[in-house]
C-alpha cells in the first residue's frame, strides 16, 4: 500500500517536472544536445564543449545579475550599455598613464554609480523599470561615446599579463571563466536562499505592495539590486575583454541583451518575478550554449541565428505568460 | 490693527492663489507643459542660431515631421490604449522595404506598392496585436522581441535586394509628387499626414472607437467591466499602429527612393521620447493627437538643432536618452501627484469679518424648547429632507438624498408614497401656479415635477462668464428657488467652486463663490442675474411681487433684490448679523416670514474667518477630517417680520428632533420642518398663526 502511493508521488513529481516549464527546457536541451552530438560529429569534442561552456559563461554571468532583478520583479537592459562603457573606459584611463588596478576600480565605481542612479531612478523616481533601463542605456553609452572614448575598438592595456589569465587561463585544467561562473552562482545561490536579502527580493518579487507594507526596505533593495547588476555587468566584461583582449563598444547595439533574457526567461524564470533561482539560469545558459555553438557549426548565418533566437524567445515568453498567467491582484494599471 | 485687517482684505481678496487651483484642475495644464516647453525650445533656437527658421528649413521640417509624427501618432494610439510598441522602428524599415520592392523590384506601379506596404504594416502589427491583446503577453518584453525578429528579417532580406533597388528608379510621376512636390507651397507629405491627424483626432476624441481606447487603456478592469471588448480593442490598436508606421514609411520611401542598413535603428527611442514629451501618459488613457505632434516638433527641432551645431552622433543619442528619462520621470511623478497638489492647494480663504453681536441681540435668542415637541412625520423613511413643501390638498413632499421626492399623504401623513425620482438629492422645492412641483437638484439643476410625477428638466446650464477659470455654465450646486408672479424661476447657485458633497469647504472660503440665477420659461433662457453672493441658500419671493429676499449663509445676512419695477436691480440688506447661518426663507401668516437657520456662528469660526492664512495653512497641512468647519450642527428658527425685525426664536432645546433646521413650511396653523441632514420632517403647531393660511394661497392668492 505505501509502496504503491509512493510510486504515484514519485510518478506525480516526473509528470510535474515534465509539465513545468523547466522539464521542457531541459528536455529540449537534452534533444539539441543528443541531435548536434549525432548530426555534427565535431560538436561531442572534448575541445568544442570546453569552448561552449567557456563561451557561454560570459552569457551565464550576466544572466545571474538579470536574474536578481528579475525575480524582484523587475528588468534591466542597460547591463550592456554599463558593461562596455565601465570597461572601455578602464582601458583608456590605463592608457592616459593611470595604474591599471586604480583605472580597474575606477572602472568599477562608474558601474557602480550608474547602477545606482538606474535603480534610485526606478526606486525613487517611479519610473517602471524598463523605460529607465532602455533609455539609461543610451545616456550610458551616448556619455562613454562622447565623453570617455571614441574608438569602438579598446584593446586590453599592454603590460597586464596577470589580466588575461581570468579570460584565457585556467586552474585545475578548467579555464577561470568557467570556474568564475560556478562561484557566483555558488554564491547567488546562497545569497538568495540563505539571506534575509535574497529573501527580500523574492517577497519584492511575489508581491511588491505587500513586501512593502510589512515594512520591508524596498526603496533601497531596489537600488542594491541595480548597483549588483550593474557591477556583475562589469565583471563580465572583464572576462570578455580578457578573453578576446579587446571590448568592442558596439556590442551595445548587438542582440547581446536580448541573448541574456533568452537565458533568463528560457530558464524558468518567469518574468512577473518572484520565481526561480540559480539551477534555472544554468539551465538557460547550457541550452542557450547548445544552441548558439550548433547553429555556428552549422554555419548559419548571423541574422538568422538572431531571427531564431527572437523566435525561441517570443516563444518562450508565450509559454512563460502561460504557464505563469499575470496575477490580476497584484500586476498595476500600466505594467508594461 | 484695522489697517492691517484692510490690507489681509485686499490682500486676499486680489491674490488669493484661487487661479492657481483651479488652473490645476483643468483638463488642459497635462498639455500646456509641452506646449509651453515647445515655445522655449523654439525661442532659446531661434535666439542661438540665427536665422535658423527660414522657408527651405521649414519646408524640410514639415516633410520629416510628416514621417515621424505618423510614427508618433502610431505610437500614441498604443500607448493610449495602455500598451507599448517598440517594434515600431523595425515595422517602419521592413514597410520601406516593401514599398521599395513595390516600386523598383517589381515595378507593380503605386497603388499595389502602396497596398503591399500598408500590408506589411499589418501584418506586423497584427502579430504584435494578438500575442498582447489576446494572448496577453507583457507588451514591453513582446515589442522588444519582435523588434529584433523584424530586424533580422529586414536584415536577411535587404541585402539580397539592395543592388535591384538601387539600381532601378521607378517612373511614376504620382510617387515624385508624393515625394517633393507641394501643394501651393505645403509639402504633400504634410498634407497627408495632417489629413491623417485630423481624422485621427477625431476618430480618438468623438467617436466610439477612440473612447473604447482610452477606456481600455485608462481602467481596463472597469472597461471590460462596461462590456468593452478588451481584447479585440488591445489587438485593433496595433494593427492601427502597423498602419500608420506603413504610411510613414511610404512617404519616407517616396521621399530618399532608396534604404540603408541602418533605416530605423534607433527610432522607438525617439518616437518614445516625442509621444511622452509631448504628455501622453505612458500609464495609458491620458494623451491626444495633438500631444503627439507638439512632442514631435519639439524632438525633430531639438535633433536638427544638434545636428546644425554640428554635434557627434553620440551626443544626440545621450541627449534623447536623458530627455525620455526626464520626460518619463515627470509623468509618473505629475500623474502620481496632481491630485495631491490641487487637494491642497484648491481650498483659497478669503477675509470675512462678521460684526460682533450685542447682549441686547442675543437676548432675542434666548433659548426655548418649542420645537422639542415637534411631530415627527416619516421617521427613518425619508433621508436628508432639505426641504418640505405642501401642495393644496395639504399632501406633503419631500426630496431625499437617495434621489427621490417623497409624498406623504394628508391628513395624518402616516402613509408615504415616492412621487418621483429624480436621480440627485433634490433640495429647495417650490410650486408653480399651475401645480408643477419645481425643485433645485443638487449637480444636476433645476427640474420639473407634473402632477402625475413626470420629471423634466428646466435648466441645466446657464451662460458662461467670459474670465471664468472653471467652467461655471454648469450647474454644481443649485439650491433654493421661488417663482415670480410672471412665471419666472429664480434659484441661487449656492457655489461653483464645489461639489455637493463638499459644500461645507466652501464656508472655509469665505468668497462669493456662488450667485442667483433666472430662469424665463417663456424665452427658455437661463441667465445668471447676480454674481459673487457668498453661499447664496433661500430664496423667497416678497409680496410687491417686483423683489426677492436672498440669505447669504457664510455672510449670516438676508438681503432684498429687486429684479422689476422702479428699483429694478437695487439690492439692500434686509437683516444681518445673525447668530447663525441661514438657509431657506420661507413666508409666513401676517406678512411675516420664516428663516431656518441651519448652524450656529461660534467666536473660534469667526475669528478664523478674519485669518484667512491660518485658514489656507490648515487647508495644506492637515487632513481633511481635521480641518476647522463652522458649527452646523446645532440651529433654530427664526420668524421675522416683513421689515425683517425678529419676532420669535423656536428652539429643539434637547437637540434631540431638529438639531439643525435647514426648511421651514407654514401651512395652516402648523410649522413643518425640515433638515438637510435630518432623518425626519417635524410639525409643530402655531398657536398664534391663522389657521386658513397656505403659502399658495399667499403666493397665487387662490387654491
Amino acid at each position: 500500500m505505501s509502496t504503491s502511493a509512493e510510486t504515484d508521488s514519485g510518478r506525480q513529481r516526473i509528470r510535474a517536472v515534465l509539465r513545468s516549464q523547466e522539464g521542457i527546457v531541459l528536455l529540449l536541451a537534452a534533444a539539441a544536445f543528443v541531435l548536434f552530438s549525432v548530426l555534427l560529429p565535431s560538436f561531442l569534442s572534448p575541445g568544442n564543449l570546453l569552448a561552449l561552456v567557456r563561451s557561454v559563461s560570459i552569457l551565464g554571468i550576466l544572466a545571474l545579475g538579470m536574474a536578481l532583478v528579475v525575480i524582484a520583479r523587475g528588468i534591466d537592459v542597460s547591463m550592456i550599455a554599463v558593461m562596455v562603457v565601465s570597461v572601455s573606459w578602464a582601458f583608456v584611463i590605463t592608457r592616459a598613464g593611470y595604474p591599471f588596478e586604480l583605472a580597474l576600480l575606477i572602472g568599477a565605481g562608474f558601474a557602480l554609480l550608474a547602477g545606482i542612479a538606474i535603480g534610485a531612478l526606478i526606486a525613487f523616481g517611479e519610473v517602471p523599470p524598463i523605460f529607465a533601463t532602455l533609455a539609461a542605456g543610451s545616456v550610458i553609452y551616448g556619455t562613454g561615446r562622447t565623453f570617455f572614448f571614441t574608438l569602438e575598438m579598446q584593446n586590453v592595456p599592454p603590460d597586464t599579463d596577470w589580466f588575461r589569465l581570468i579570460g584565457q587561463g585556467s586552474l585545475f585544467g578548467i579555464p577561470v571563466t568557467i570556474v568564475a561562473f560556478a562561484i557566483l552562482c555558488v554564491v547567488v545561490q546562497l545569497v538568495l536562499s540563505r539571506t534575509r536579502f535574497g529573501w527580500t527580493i523574492y517577497a519584492m518579487g511575489n508581491n511588491p505592495n505587500a513586501a512593502r507594507i510589512t515594512g520591508l526596505p524596498v526603496r533601497p533593495m531596489i537600488v542594491a539590486q541595480y548597483a549588483i547588476s550593474a557591477l556583475i555587468a562589469y565583471g563580465a566584461g572583464l572576462i570578455l575583454a580578457s578573453s578576446a583582449s579587446a571590448i568592442n563598444a558596439r556590442l551595445f547595439n548587438s542582440t547581446m541583451i536580448y541573448d541574456i533574457l533568452l537565458v533568463v526567461v528560457l530558464g524558468g524564470i518567469g518574468l512577473n518575478g518572484g520565481h526561480g533561482s540559480v539551477r534555472n539560469v544554468v539551465l538557460g545558459t547550457v541550452f542557450v550554449g547548445i544552441l548558439l555553438n550548433g547553429m555556428t557549426i552549422l554555419n548559419i548565418d548571423y541574422t538568422i541565428q538572431n531571427l531564431v533566437k527572437g523566435v525561441v524567445l517570443l516563444l518562450a515568453i508565450v509559454i512563460d505568460s502561460i504557464v505563469n498567467p499575470r496575477d490580476e491582484q497584484t500586476s498595476q494599471q500600466g505594467d508594461l | 490693527m484695522a489697517s492691517s485687517d484692510t490690507l489681509t482684505r485686499l490682500r486676499y481678496r486680489y491674490l488669493s492663489g484661487r487661479l492657481v487651483g483651479e488652473i490645476l484642475s483643468k483638463s488642459w495644464i497635462d498639455s500646456a507643459i509641452p506646449v509651453a516647453a515647445l515655445l522655449a525650445v523654439l525661442v532659446a533656437l531661434a535666439a542661438l542660431i540665427p536665422g535658423v527658421f527660414n522657408a527651405g528649413y521649414i519646408a524640410d521640417l514639415s516633410r520629416q515631421l510628416a514621417e515621424f509624427g505618423l510614427v508618433a501618432l502610431a505610437l500614441t494610439i498604443v500607448i493610449l490604449s495602455g500598451g507599448i510598441d517598440l517594434s515600431v522602428g523595425s515595422t517602419f524599415a521592413l514597410c520601406v522595404l516593401g514599398a521599395l520592392v513595390g516600386m523598383n523590384v517589381l515595378d507593380i506601379g503605386i497603388a499595389a506598392s502602396l497596398a503591399v506596404t500598408l500590408g506589411v504594416g499589418i501584418v506586423c502589427g497584427l502579430v504584435n496585436g494578438v500575442l498582447i491583446g489576446y494572448l496577453r503577453l507583457r507588451a514591453f518584453i513582446t515589442t522588444l522581441v519582435t523588434l529584433v525578429i523584424y530586424r533580422a528579417i529586414y536584415d536577411i532580406v535587404f541585402p539580397r535586394l539592395a543592388s535591384v533597388i538601387v539600381a532601378s528608379t521607378p517612373d511614376s510621376p504620382t510617387w515624385d509628387y508624393l515625394g517633393f512636390g507641394d501643394f501651393y507651397g505645403v509639402p504633400v507629405s504634410f498634407i497627408v499626414f495632417a489629413a491623417v491627424a485630423l481624422a485621427l483626432h477625431i476618430t480618438l476624441s468623438r467617436l466610439r472607437p477612440g473612447w473604447r481606447l482610452r477606456a481600455v487603456g485608462g481602467a481596463r478592469k472597469s472597461a471590460f467591466n462596461a462590456g468593452i471588448d478588451v481584447k479585440r480593442t488591445v489587438c485593433l490598436a496595433y494593427v492601427a499602429s502597423g498602419l500608420l508606421t506603413a504610411m510613414a514609411a511610404f512617404l519616407f520611401s517616396a521621399r530618399l527612393g532608396s534604404t540603408g542598413a541602418d533605416t530605423g535603428i534607433g527610432m522607438e527611442i525617439s518616437v518614445l521620447t516625442a509621444v511622452v514629451l509631448g504628455g501622453v501618459s505612458l500609464g495609458g488613457g491620458r494623451g491626444s493627437v495633438g500631444n503627439a505632434i507638439v512632442g514631435a516638433i519639439l524632438v525633430l527641432v531639438l535633433t536638427n538643432g544638434l545636428i546644425r551645431m554640428s554635434t557627434p552622433g553620440s551626443v544626440n543619442q545621450l541627449v534623447l536618452g536623458a530627455i525620455l528619462i526626464l520626460a518619463v520621470l515627470f509623468d509618473a511623478k505629475w500623474v502620481k501627484n496632481r491630485s495631491k497638489i490641487l487637494s491642497r492647494v484648491y481650498v483659497s480663504p478669503t477675509y470675512l469679518a462678521l460684526p460682533e453681536r450685542s447682549k441686547a441681540a442675543e437676548a432675542a435668542f434666548a433659548l426655548n424648547d418649542r420645537l422639542g415637541a415637534a411631530e415627527p412625520i416619516g421617521l427613518g423613511i425619508v433621508e436628508g429632507p432639505e426641504d418640505v413643501v405642501l401642495d393644496a390638498d395639504d399632501n406633503l413632499y419631500t426630496g431625499t438624498r437617495h434621489g427621490t421626492i417623497v409624498r406623504f399623504l394628508a391628513p395624518d401623513y402616516q402613509r408615504s408614497e415616492i412621487f418621483a425620482r429624480i436621480g440627485g438629492h433634490p433640495l429647495g422645492l417650490a410650486f408653480a401656479e399651475n401645480g408643477d412641483l419645481l425643485t433645485c437638484v443638487g449637480g444636476m439643476g433645476v427640474y420639473r415635477v407634473d402632477r402625475e410625477g413626470v420629471v423634466s428638466r428646466v435648466a441645466d446650464e446657464t451662460n458662461r462668464s467670459w474670465l471664468s477659470v472653471i467652467d461655471d455654465s454648469r450647474l454644481r450646486l443649485p439650491d433654493d428657488l421661488d417663482v415670480a408672479p410672471d412665471g419666472r424661476i429664480f434659484f441661487s447657485e449656492a457655489t461653483i467652486r464645489y461639489e455637493m458633497a463638499d459644500w461645507v469647504t466652501d464656508a472655509l472660503e469665505g468668497r462669493g463663490n456662488g450667485r442667483l440665477i433666472c430662469h424665463d420659461p417663456r424665452s427658455g433662457k437661463t441667465q445668471t442675474v447676480l454674481r459673487g453672493l457668498v453661499f447664496p441658500n433661500g430664496i423667497t419671493m416678497c409680496r410687491d411681487g417686483q423683489s426677492l429676499l436672498f440669505a447669504e449663509t457664510w455672510t449670516c445676512r438676508i438681503s432684498r433684490y429687486w429684479f422689476d419695477g422702479p428699483n429694478k436691480g437695487k439690492r439692500e440688506v434686509f437683516t444681518a448679523n445673525l447668530p447663525g447661518y441661514p438657509d431657506n426663507i420661507n413666508r409666513g401668516s401676517n406678512g411675516t416670514f420664516w428663516v431656518a437657520l441651519l448652524g450656529l456662528r461660534t467666536p473660534t469660526f469667526d475669528l478664523a474667518m478674519r485669518k484667512p492664512a491660518f485658514r489656507r495653512r490648515m487647508a495644506r497641512r492637515i487632513a481633511t477630517d481635521e480641518w476647522l468647519f463652522p458649527n452646523v450642527n446645532r440651529g433654530c428658527v427664526v420668524h421675522l417680520s416683513e421689515t425683517g425685525e425678529i419676532l420669535d426664536v423656536l428652539w429643539d432645546q434637547a437637540g434631540e428632533n431638529h438639531p439643525s433646521v435647514t426648511s421651514t413650511c407654514e401651512h395652516k396653523g402648523y410649522l413643518y420642518l425640515g433638515g438637510v441632514s435630518n432623518n425626519r420632517i417635524g410639525r409643530v403647531r402655531l398657536p398664534d398663526a391663522d389657521p386658513e393660511w397656505t403659502a399658495r394661497r399667499d403666493t397665487w392668492g387662490r387654491g
